[in-house]
C-alpha cells in the first residue's frame, strides 16, 4: 500500500472469464474503509485499483453495485486437502493439498456454471428441434475442462472429441458463437458449417466427430511444439469408449518414443455411449493403459483435484520428460446424446446419486461458502449473470440468420481463387471462395 | 570394344551423371531423382517442411526416393515412423493444424487405407468445417497403383478413391518433369493433397531442361497438359498410362491416325476445360487409367463430357480403357492381362473411329 492517506472507497474488478477476449465484470467488494479495520488485508491479486490524488480508489470499471458485506470478511485464498492420486510409474504425484484464491474460487465456479447453464439450454434448444443432429452435452463434468484449463495456459493446446462444448468455451470461445454454431447461424462460431462437433479456437483444435481420431492429431500438434522450440505442450482427451482404440496405442508409441509433450487425458464417465466400462474394457484402470507412460488416475468431480493434477502433468512434460496420462473419474447427467435417454443402461437412481453427492459446482461452493470465501448474494448474483448471458445467447442463436446460400461451396480450399463447383445439376454451378 | 567390355566385366563401377548437350543445358532425371531433389529443395526452402514415414530416414527411402535426406537433414526433419499408418498420419495431419509442412509418406498407397480416416475426415474437410479457420498444409504421398508381381493386396489404384473427396487435392504425375514439378507446388500448397507416384516410373529418366531444374520450378495444380497435339482423337490419361498413350499414338501415327494425348497430371480439381477443348477439336475420346473401371476416373470424365459442350462435338460415344475388374494376380501372364496394354489402347481408339 504504502504510505499516504488510506482510501475511502475500494472496488474491486475481478477477470471473470478464463479468455482475456472475455468481457469482464465488475464484483463489488465494499464501500468501506477496510484498511482502517485491517491494514493487512491486500486486495486480491488481479484487482484493478487506481489511486487518486486524494488518496482515494475506484475502480476503472463503469458501474458499481454496493455490496452488503464487508470485504474484509472474506477469505482470500484457502488450502483444501484433495483426493488423493492413484499413480502409475510415479514415485510422486501431485500434493495432497490445493490452495485456492477467491479471484480463482469465483472465477471457476462462474465458468463451470456458465457450462452447466449453456448445457442445459441447449437440451431445451434441442427438444424445441433449434438445435438438430448430434448434440453431446457435457453437464456433470466441468470440473475437468475448468480445472484442466487451471493447470495450463492459453498459449498451450489442447483436442478433444465431440463433447466439446465446454472446451471451446475454457478455450476461448463465446457462449454466443457456441449457441449460434448449435442452431447453424452465421455468427457460430464455426459460420454454422461446422455445428456441435466442429468447433474450433486459437490452440484449440475441436471438437472431433470420428472416436478416437483426435489423440494422434494431439500428437501431431505436440510434434510441432518441440519441432519449433516452444516450451508449450497439447493435452489431447478422450473418453473411456476411445481408450480401446488402436490409435491410441499406436499414439502412446510414438509419443514415448519421440518424448512428446502430451498429456493424453481419459474423461472416464463410466459408459461409452451405452456400454458401461466393464462391458468394453478387459483394463479399466485407463491410467494404466499407457503401460510404458506414467500415470495418474484423479478424481474429475473435483475442480482442485483436476487442476492439481493438470499442473503436476504439465510439468512433467515441459521437463523434457514426455507424455503423461491422465485419467479423470467423472459423471455426464445427460445421456451419451440428446437421442439417448440415458437410463436404459444405467439407473435415475445413480445418476441422483452423483448430482447429490458429487457435484462439481456445488463441491466449489460448499467449500467457498465454508470458508467464509464468498457470500451466497455473490454467488446467487453470479448465477444470475450467468443465465442472462445464457438467455441472451440462446435469443441471439436463434435470431441470427441461417449463412447465406453463397457460403454453400466456400473453405474448401485455402488460399486458392475462386473456382466452380458443381451443384447438384450440371446447370447448377455454384461458387467457392477461400 | 573390346577393352571397355573387359574393362565393364572387371567389376569397376563407375558412374555417369548427365549427359550435356552442345547446345541448351537439358539433364537427364528419372522420376525418383526428380521427386528427390524437389523434396530436398523444399526443404531447405522451408525449415517446417519435414518428412515422415516407414523407413524414410535411415533405409533411404523403402524405394529409395528419399535417398540421402537423412544425412543431410537429420532426425528432426526426417523421421522413421514405426509401422502404425494411422497414427502416423494422424500425427502428420496435427503437426499441419499446429504450423508445420509435413510430407506423410505412405510406402505405397494401399497403406493408406489404415489411415484414410485421418486423410478424409481429419484432413480434407476441417478447412471447410472450421468455415476456413484451420489449414492443413499436408502432403501424403507415395507410389500408387499396380507394380511387378506385388499381387492383389499391393497393386491398387486410389485416384478415384481419393479423386472422390472434395476439400483434397489429388495429383497423378507421369514424367520427371511432372514430378518434380507438382510435388513442389504440392509442397508449397497450404491443402491437403494426395501425391500419387508410381513404383514402375521411378527408375524411367527424361529430359528436364535448365528452366524445368530451378529451385522455384512449380506446375501449377488442376491443370493438365497436352502432351502430343492430334485431330482425329483425344487420349486422356493420367500416370504411366499417358506413355502408353504415346506409344500407342506413335503406332497409330503410321496408318495416318493423328492422337492427341492429354496428360491429366491433377485427377482432383480436374482440368475439364482442357479435355473439352480437345474433344471439340477432334470429336473423340478415349479415357485410359490403370486403376478399374467402376466408378472410376474414365467414368468421371465421361459423364463430364456428356453434361457439357463437348457433347455435341463427338463423333462416336467416348470409351474407357482400363484395368480389368479383378483383383491383381501374381503370374506374369495374368498380371500382363490385368492392365491396359499399348494393344488395347490402339484397338479402341480404332474401334471409336470405326476403322
Amino acid at each position: 500500500m504504502g504510505s499516504g492517506r488510506l482510501p475511502k472507497t475500494i472496488v474491486c474488478e475481478h477477470r471473470t472469464s478464463l479468455h482475456p477476449q472475455m468481457h469482464v465484470k465488475t464484483i463489488p467488494c465494499k464501500e468501506k474503509n477496510i484498511y482502517e479495520q485491517d491494514p493487512d488485508i491486500l486486495p486480491p491479486s488481479g484487482a484493478h485499483l487506481r489511486w487518486t490524488e486524494g488518496g482515494q480508489v475506484v475502480s476503472e470499471a463503469a458501474s458499481v453495485v454496493v455490496s452488503s458485506r464487508s470485504y474484509a470478511d472474506f477469505t482470500p485464498e484457502a488450502t483444501f486437502d484433495i483426493k488423493k492420486v492413484d499413480l502409475h510409474r510415479l514415485e510422486e504425484g501431485p500434493p495432497l493439498t490445493s490452495t485456492l484464491t477467491r479471484e480463482d474460487g469465483l472465477k471457476y465456479y462462474r465458468t463451470m456454471q456458465t457450462i452447466r447453464r449453456m448445457e442445459l439450454k441447449a437440451d431445451q434448444l434441442y427438444k424445441q428441434k433449434i438445435i438438430r443432429g448430434f448434440c453431446h452435452l457435457y453437464d456433470g463434468q466441468e470440473a475437468c475442462a475448468v480445472g484442466i484449463e487451471g493447470g495450463i495456459t492459453l498459449s498451450d493446446h489442447l483436442i478433444t472429441a465431440y463433447r466439446a462444448h465446454g472446451y471451446t468455451l475454457t478455450r476461448g470461445g463465446t457462449v454466443r458463437e457456441i449457441m449460434a454454431e448449435l442452431t447453424g447461424r452465421r455468427e457460430g462460431i464455426a459460420k454454422g458449417k461446422g455445428g456441435s462437433m466442429h468447433m474450433y479456437t486459437k490452440n484449440f483444435y475441436g471438437g472431433n466427430g470420428i472416436v478416437g481420431a483426435q489423440v494422434p492429431l494431439g500428437a501431431g500438434v505436440a510434434l510441432a511444439c518441440k519441432y519449433l522450440g516452444t516450451d508449450q505442450l497439447c493435452v489431447s482427451l478422450y473418453g473411456d469408449g476411445a481408450a480401446n482404440q488402436g490409435q491410441i496405442f499406436e499414439t502412446y508409441n510414438m509419443a514415448s518414443l519421440w518424448k512428446l509433450p502430451i498429456i493424453f487425458i481419459c474423461e472416464n464417465n463410466q459408459y461409452g455411449m451405452g456400454t458401461s466400462v466393464e462391458r468394453a474394457s478387459a483394463s479399466t484402470e485407463y491410467y494404466k493403459r499407457g503401460d510404458f507412460i506414467p500415470g495418474l488416475r484423479v478424481d474429475g468431480m473435483d475442480v482442485l483435484c483436476v487442476r492439481e493434477a493438470t499442473k503436476f502433468a504439465a510439468d512433467h512434460c515441459r521437463s523434457g520428460k514426455g507424455p503423461i496420462l491422465m485419467e479423470l473419474q467423472t459423471y455426464r447427467y445427460h445421456g451419451h446424446s440428446m437421442s439417448d435417454p440415458g437410463v436404459s443402461y444405467r439407473t435415475r437412481e445413480e445418476i441422483q446419486e452423483v448430482r447429490s453427492k458429487s457435484d462439481p459446482i456445488s463441491m466449489l461452493k460448499d467449500r467457498m461458502l465454508s470458508n467464509n470465501m464468498a457470500s451466497v448474494e455473490e454467488l446467487k448474483e453470479i448465477d444470475i449473470e450467468v443465465r442472462k448471458e445464457i438467455e441472451d445467447a440462446a435469443q441471439f442463436a436463434t435470431t441470427d440468420p441461417e449463412p447465406p446460400l453463397d457460403d454453400l461451396c466456400s473453405h474448401i480450399y485455402a488460399n486458392e481463387k475462386s473456382f466452380e463447383v458443381r451443384g447438384a445439376t450440371p446447370w447448377t454451378k455454384l461458387t467457392s471462395h477461400s | 570394344m573390346a577393352s571397355l567390355r573387359s574393362f565393364l566385366r572387371s567389376g569397376k563401377t563407375f558412374v555417369i551423371l548427365f549427359v550435356v548437350t552442345s547446345c541448351a543445358s537439358v539433364f537427364q532425371v528419372n522420376v525418383r531423382d526428380a521427386l528427390n531433389q524437389a523434396m530436398d529443395e523444399e526443404l531447405e526452402r522451408d525449415e517446417r517442411v519435414f518428412l515422415l514415414g516407414e523407413e524414410v530416414a535411415q533405409y533411404d527411402g523403402a524405394y529409395k526416393v528419399s535417398r540421402g535426406l537423412w544425412k543431410k537433414y537429420g532426425d528432426k526433419r526426417i523421421i522413421d515412423t514405426p509401422i502404425t499408418e494411422m497414427g502416423f498420419a494422424g500425427i502428420a495431419v496435427g503437426a499441419a493444424f499446429a504450423g508445420l509442412r509435413p510430407i506423410c509418406e505412405f510406402m505405397t498407397w494401399n497403406f493408406s487405407m489404415q489411415a484414410i480416416d485421418q486423410v478424409i475426415n481429419s484432413a480434407a474437410k476441417t478447412y471447410y468445417m472450421s468455415a476456413g479457420f484451420q489449414t492443413v498444409p499436408i502432403v501424403f504421398r507415395g507410389p500408387n497403383g499396380s507394380s511387378a508381381g506385388v499381387a492383389a493386396q499391393h497393386s491398387q489404384c486410389f485416384a478415384a478413391w481419393y479423386g472422390h473427396c472434395p476439400g483434397l487435392k489429388v495429383v497423378s504425375p507421369w514424367n520427371s518433369e511432372d514430378a518434380r514439378g507438382l510435388l513442389k507446388a504440392a509442397i508449397r500448397d497450404d491443402n491437403p493433397v494426395v501425391f500419387l507416384e508410381n513404383e514402375m516410373m521411378y527408375g524411367v529418366p527424361f529430359e528436364l531442361s535448365e528452366e524445368m531444374m530451378h529451385k522455384d520450378f512449380v506446375i501449377p495444380i488442376g491443370k493438365a497438359k497436352v502432351e502430343r497435339q492430334g485431330t482425329h482423337i483425344t487420349l486422356v490419361s493420367h500416370s504411366r498410362c499417358v506413355g502408353f498413350c504415346l506409344d500407342a499414338a506413335a503406332v497409330l501415327a503410321k496408318e495416318g491416325v493423328e492422337c492427341e494425348v492429354v496428360n491429366l497430371r491433377t485427377i482432383r480439381p480436374l482440368d475439364v476445360d482442357t479435355i473439352e477443348a480437345s474433344v471439340m477439336k477432334t470429336g473423340n475420346l478415349v479415357t485410359v487409367e490403370g486403376g478399374w473401371p467402376q466408378y472410376g476416373v474414365g467414368a468421371e470424365i465421361c459423364a463430364r463430357i456428356m453434361e457439357g459442350p463437348a457433347f455435341n462435338y463427338l463423333d462416336a460415344p467416348a470409351v474407357r480403357v482400363t484395368g480389368v475388374d479383378i483383383p491383381m494376380p501374381y503370374a506374369k501372364i495374368l498380371e500382363d492381362h490385368s492392365v491396359p496394354q499399348i494393344k488395347d489402347i490402339i484397338f479402341s481408339v480404332k474401334k471409336v473411329l470405326n476403322m
